[in-house]
């Protein structure tokens, strides 16, 4: 007998021989356990991530093995590190170039508030620059951390309308970045 | 073991050019440390270099230093390295504020530029005669030179340090 779990199946009609359920629920349950990362890391957050990644806490379990190094490719940016007041334009861009629906999630200190480093020349915040989805608290946070605002945005993910990217409420906030 | 010793150095310098060019000479930490002024800083690193005897080839550093309350408010301090005869040189000029402007020891040695694009970049040295003399770390619609201490050092858009948060 494997020990292998299969995910449950979203709430829906059983019957003999059909299943139905609505088309959100599957397709977020499909993404959900699907997600490719672009891991922007650009410090200290950035090792643990690479702990996070690795064979003790393998984030590969949460079906995030392909870490996509193309933001075209990609569903969920995770920016790990201090984000310098020049990088941020780079930064912005590579969230440009990502195809919707895509997610982001900024880890530690640094890349939620600047962190230790309150000076003229580091981004207080990615959220100053492109909207942000989880924080992860930690400078830097431990695998765990990591692991639990990944399974954040997973639960974010499966309950996701299908229409939530073209509706005015997105589309503003978009713009209240200046990103069309 | 040194080649020439800090008075031997500084003979010469005098030898060349008489006594008006330096205007103060320290030696902190054994490091002849001597000031000079704005009309004659070319002519001097140029004689530190081209001297067949001193051979000041290697410009280590350029940077720059702000004295709020002093008169002359910035001062352009200059490294030198006679690879050589193994001695370092240390030359300060400095300048008044509003008047911020220097010679271009790019005439001199080609690393010069970035070392005085990055001064620029944090002081506002502008060093006249440069070949592109722009900003060269910070990003370019910084409209403050950072270190310079009337700018302040924290970002302005922090947020969860404000006061009210600690109730202050």
């Amino acid at each position: 007998m494997s020990d292998i779990q299969i995910v449950e199946a979203p709430p829906g009609v059983e019957g003999a021989g059909f299943f139905a359920t609505s088309l959100d629920k599957a397709i977020g349950l499909a993404r959900s356990y699907s997600l490719w990362p672009l891991p922007f890391a650009t410090s200290c957050c950035g090792i643990e991530f690479m702990a996070t990644m690795a064979s003790t806490y393998d984030l590969a379990r949460f079906g995030a093995e392909r870490m996509s190094f193309s933001p075209r490719q990609a569903d969920l940016l995770m920016v790990m590190g201090t984000i310098s007041k020049k990088m941020g334009p780079v930064l912005r861009q590579v969230y440009i170039q990502m195809a919707e629906p895509r997610w982001v999630l900024a880890m530690g200190a640094c890349a939620s508030s600047g962190g230790i480093f309150d000076t003229y020349s580091v981004l207080q915040g990615i959220d100053e620059i492109i909207p942000v989805d989880v924080y992860i608290p930690g400078c830097p946070p431990r695998p765990e951390g990591v692991i639990d605002g990944f399974m954040q945005i997973q639960k974010l993910v499966q309950t996701e309308s299908l229409r939530r990217r073209s509706s005015p409420e997105y589309q503003k906030l978009l713009a209240s970045y200046g990103i069309l | 073991m040194t080649k020439i010793t800090n008075e031997e150095l500084l003979g010469s310098i005098k030898a060349k050019f008489g006594d008006e060019v330096i205007t103060s000479v320290t030696e902190p930490f054994g490091l002849l440390t001597i000031e000079s002024s704005r009309e004659n800083i070319i002519d001097l690193l140029t004689f530190l270099k081209t001297d067949a005897k001193l051979q000041f080839i290697f410009l280590t550093d350029i940077t720059a230093i702000h004295y709020p309350e002093a008169e002359k408010q910035i001062g352009v301090i200059y490294h030198l390295h006679s690879l050589v005869n193994n001695v370092r040189i240390r030359i300060k000029v400095f300048v008044a504020d509003g008047d911020v402007k220097m010679p271009t020891a790019t005439v001199l040695w080609d690393g010069a530029n970035w070392m005085e694009r990055e001064t620029y970049d944090f002081y506002g040295v502008v060093f006249e005669g440069h070949p592109d003399l722009r900003r060269i770390l910070n990003v370019d619609d910084m409209t403050v030179f950072p270190m310079r201490k009337e700018f302040p050092l924290e970002d302005p858009n922090r947020v969860d340090k404000k006061d009210y948060f600690f109730g202050r």
